[in-house]
């Protein structure tokens, strides 16, 4: 059983986000970028986890980017994954990416896709689910457990207002939120390890863009705190009907 | 070469390989969840905590230059200068002892011993499940290596080793120690032999502890050898190389201490940027003022500069060139940047500095030891102008 | 033509957050010069009602118990819905159900989706427009849907409920489901005690590590049930177990927008901050003044919350007991 799991390259969660190019591009100038953290924590640790416990046998990496995002799946072969492929196409929208997993996962037999719950770039929650539509396969969302026993998947996951236990047969794709794994961190082994693991790049191939973006814009900050004082919380209560017409 | 080197780029690169951002990231995780926490509780109570040892083998980080096939990392001394960097820029002690591990007892073995020797410890070594010791410094000989008074003396198959080594980190907690004793004339600089001496071996036991400034977590004591009885295989190279081979291995320990003074002053520099920019006095951060803008920017150029001395020492040795003169200016001014930028930042941060509540007053009691260690920076000048004034 | 919403009824009422997407669908509808057709599963007179004053001209209704939980029977019933319909524009919510059958019909439908879009899309003739957030709610992007069916998943709480008093037709949706290949062993609701779920929430109180231990979350759940409003912790507070992982707010928990959201005892580290900045009123109490979560609030108290919370659920009480 092989395992693919899909990597996003992402800033990394404390960035200062600015745009460039009339706003039209994420400037990336200075800027580090990791693995996406669900990617990474729960999706990717728990197929290590899997294939330590002999319930896999291989663990690939798919990511979909240019060349500049090796360094970031180096970080993932690093802690563990046995290889990856990087489909060479800077992807418009999550369909696309989406596309090009489905068509290598079909292509390659994998049973299992694992995703993260959702880039904290893009915040879309959607490429599991794509990937599981053109792949015609169940598609489980927000995994917080996931168990083996042989070609059964058994799931906890967050369904509205509240968990579910659910049991799939694969082939599967599921979607991974905190609560599958722990974190890692790669050793000096993995870092060396990770320079001659294959990483196999393909050309990126199939549909025109669903959709693109056309712009971005900084969402404002606060700009004042009023402050207030402990003794007058009855002014506090006014201002939240008065003011900001919230109570 | 000792170790694999995979970026080997032609022409000057002053930029950090992707393998050293991997390595200085993962240093950095594990700081803040294995080392932070409690490194002011070990500071304070002298306490060398083998369990993160452990952990920093699993991690790779004890058998760093150690090729693969003897359980190392295979990495060269660019990885390793930034592994002891960003280690040094959390605590002090643990990169000391890391350093002292992997550059002088450990290195020892791997540049100078057979193949039989390198496969029975180095494994044990790389993997932390042994800790390394190196025994060179005397009560009364520290400079003045060539005066030493621990003798070994030849008894059959055996060496029979009398005398005592100061000074030495992990004299207590080592499990094996490469100790260098006398096996001819004084002062003869081939008088001198290298012996790997195991911890269970009677006659060999640790002395007392030094309660010390700084780098408190890193243990440092004394080697005790009354009539130890060694076996004529564990010595490393040939009878009368010890000299020479501990010369050479101090040109690597030089890099290795300059690295940690490196992460010193990182580590302090920091912190100094950090608080400067947080601490409000007359209504503005203290940044504002050149007064203390002046020092950062002083402290900052300081950092860099030996950044640049330690990496270029670092890459002569991975090209397999001497770098006595290099790695002595790396050590030399490295460790006075870390003792001058770790007591500016206690100044700038004020009385804060001057409590255990911020983390400079550690940065400044640690900064010390690097102009003392594996020589000092009147020992590094010497060894300069020697070099520098060659025909 | 007509634009197709899909609605759920959750609990005994018509989802808020589904009552959102008619009126969003009715906005569009009224841009297109189209309807509005609602598809709903098990709903009940009453919730065909609700749907209607929201602004659903037609209703179909299905009746199916095997619909559960499994995104491929939801998404097989949209489908079938949209091509019954013919629409070219299908309207979800961004909740744990959009986030997966959304994309899904994206894949089957070959449509261009938004996924949480936050405003009304701009119709170029035929392209839209859609504004949705970025970096975890730090920026914003417009996307262009170039595909011929669209599809939108809408973000709770960004678009208010306006109840017209129209009526809808109905109309008896048997749709053909394939087999589900998902066995569900067990659900079990979140311990909310009554308390609308965090995503849904309008009203917010948060706690963290300030608050020193669990014991002490009485004053917690005192203010929010004075104001109506539900219980969410910061990311230490549930990785030590002190609270249920379910209210874990955060960049790596639930993201959230509710209109007003009190923090207490949390200093606001960025990572909180991208979870819950979307929401409309900050209010952060922290006896720390230098806690950077003052900077992103629009009222901020410093001092002890062990001795402001019990005034504050005082003052609230007075408050509404003036309101009655």
């Amino acid at each position: 059983m092989k395992i693919l799991v899909a990597i996003s390259n992402v800033p990394d969660t404390t960035t200062k986000i600015q745009f460039t190019d009339g706003d039209t591009k994420f400037n990336s100038q200075g800027v580090t970028f990791v693995i996406n953290p669900y990617d990474e924590w729960y999706a990717l640790v728990r197929a290590l986890e899997l294939k330590e416990a002999n319930l896999a046998e291989k663990v690939t990496l798919i990511h979909v980017g240019l060349v500049d995002s090796e360094a970031t799946i180096r970080k993932g072969l690093s802690l563990g994954a046995d290889d990856a492929v990087r489909i060479n196409a800077e992807g418009p929208d999550a369909f696309f990416v989406a596309e090009q997993i489905a068509n290598y996962a079909k292509a390659n037999s994998y049973e299992l896709v694992l995703v993260g719950k959702e880039t904290i770039n893009y915040n879309g929650s959607s490429v599991g689910a794509i990937v599981a539509g053109l792949m015609d396969l169940p598609f489980i969302s927000l995994a917080t457990k996931l168990e083996l026993a042989g070609t059964k998947a058994t799931i906890e996951h967050d369904v509205d207002g509240g968990v579910q236990i659910v049991e799939c047969d694969l082939p599967l794709v599921i979607s991974c939120a905190k609560g599958m794994a722990e974190q890692r961190i790669p050793n000096m082994r993995g870092i060396m390890a990770a320079r001659t693991k294959p990483l196999t790049v393909i050309e990126g191939s199939g549909s025109s863009a669903l959709t693109s973006v056309k712009s971005y814009a900084l969402n404002p900050g606060r700009t004042t705190c009023k402050m207030i004082t402990e003794d007058n919380l009855d002014e506090l209560v006014s201002l939240l009907h008065t003011e900001a017409k919230v109570i | 070469m000792s170790g694999q080197i995979l970026d080997t780029q032609v022409g000057m690169s002053f930029q950090l390989s992707e393998n050293q951002v991997a390595i200085a990231d993962m240093i950095r995780k594990f700081g803040k969840d294995h080392i932070y926490p409690k490194m002011m509780e070990w500071d304070e109570s002298q306490e060398f905590p083998v369990d993160v040892f452990k952990k920093l083998g699993d991690l790779g980080l004890m058998g760093v230059l150690v090729p693969t096939e003897y359980g190392g990392s295979g990495f060269g001394y660019t990885e390793y200068v930034t592994a002891i960097t960003e280690l040094g820029s959390i605590c002090g002690s643990i990169a000391l002892s890391m350093a002292a591990h992997n550059s002088l007892c450990t290195g020892h073995i791997l540049q100078f011993g057979n193949e039989e020797q390198k496969k029975k410890y180095l494994p044990k070594l790389a993997s932390a499940e042994w800790i390394g010791a190196w025994g060179l410094t005397e009560a009364n000989t520290g400079s003045d290596a060539l005066r030493m008074k621990c003798v070994a003396k030849q008894d059959g198959d055996h060496w029979i080793l009398n005398g005592t080594k100061n000074w030495i980190t992990h004299g207590i907690s080592g499990d094996v120690a490469v100790v260098l004793a006398r096996t001819g004339e004084l002062l003869d600089s081939h008088g001198i032999t290298a012996f790997i001496v195991e911890r269970t071996t009677p006659g060999f036991k640790g002395g007392k502890k030094e309660n010390k400034l700084g780098m408190r977590a890193s243990e440092t004591a004394e080697l005790i050898f009354d009539n130890c009885k060694i076996h004529k295989s564990q010595v490393l190279g040939n009878v009368g190389d010890g000299f020479v081979q501990a010369m050479k291995v101090l040109d690597g320990g030089r890099i290795s201490i300059a690295a940690l003074s490196l992460g010193i002053a990182k580590g302090a520099l920091t912190a100094s940027i950090k608080y400067s920019k947080e601490r409000q006095q007359f209504g503005q951060p203290i940044s504002n003022f050149q007064a203390i803008a002046f020092k950062l920017a002083d402290m900052a150029t300081e950092f860099e500069a030996a950044e640049l001395l330690t990496f270029q020492a670092a890459d002569m040795k991975n090209k397999g060139k001497k770098m006595t003169k290099e790695s002595a200016i790396a050590k030399y001014y490295a460790s006075e940047v870390a003792v001058r930028v770790s007591t500016e930042a206690v100044q700038i941060f004020g009385g804060y500095g001057y409590t255990k509540d911020f983390p400079v007053e550690k940065f400044y009691r640690d900064s010390k030891l690097c102009t003392i260690g594996e020589g000092t920076s009147e020992i590094q000048k010497l060894v300069i102008a020697r070099e520098i004034l060659k025909d | 033509m007509s634009v197709l919403v899909y609605t759920e009824v959750s609990k005994g009422r018509v989802k808020k957050s589904s009552l959102e997407c008619v009126n969003y669908a009715a906005n569009i509808a009224k841009q297109m010069g189209t309807s509005v057709t609602a598809i709903v599963n098990n709903a009940e007179a009453a919730h065909i009602e609700e749907l209607g004053k929201a602004g659903a001209n037609k209703i179909l209704t299905v009746k199916n118990e095997k619909i559960n939980s499994d995104s491929v029977l939801i998404t097989a019933m949209i489908e079938q819905a949209a091509k019954a319909e013919g629409s070219k524009v299908v309207i979800f919510a961004f909740d744990v159900t959009g986030k997966a059958a959304a994309p899904r019909l994206s894949a089957k439908l070959k449509a261009g989706l938004v996924a949480g879009a936050i405003d009304l899309p701009v119709i170029n003739g035929n392209t839209f427009e859609v504004k949705k957030n970025v970096f975890s709610g730090k920026a914003n992007a417009t996307y262009v849907i170039h595909s011929d069916i669209k599809i939108i998943s809408l973000l709770p709480n960004s678009f208010p409920v306006q109840l017209s008093g129209g009526a809808a037709t109905t109309s008896d949706l048997t749709i053909d489901l394939p087999a589900s290949r998902i066995i569900v062993k067990e659900t079990r609701s979140n311990s909310s005690g009554g308390m609308i779920p965090l995503p849904e929430a309008e009203l917010v109180v948060s706690a963290g590590r300030g608050l020193k231990g669990p014991e002490n979350w009485k004053i917690v759940e005192d203010l929010a049930n004075s104001l109506g409003a539900t219980t969410a912790c910061s990311r230490p507070v549930a990785d030590m177990h002190w609270r249920p992982h379910h209210e874990h707010v955060g960049q790596t928990g639930v993201a959230i927008r509710p209109n007003l959201y009190i923090a207490i005892g949390i200093s606001g580290a960025i990572q909180h901050l991208a979870g819950v900045n979307g929401s409309k009123t900050i209010v952060v109490i922290n006896n720390d003044k230098e806690a950077p979560f003052f900077k992103s609030a629009d009222y901020g108290i410093v001092g002890d919350a062990f001795s402001i919370l019990p005034k504050l659920t005082e003052a609230v009480k007075k408050f509404k007991a003036h309101q009655n």
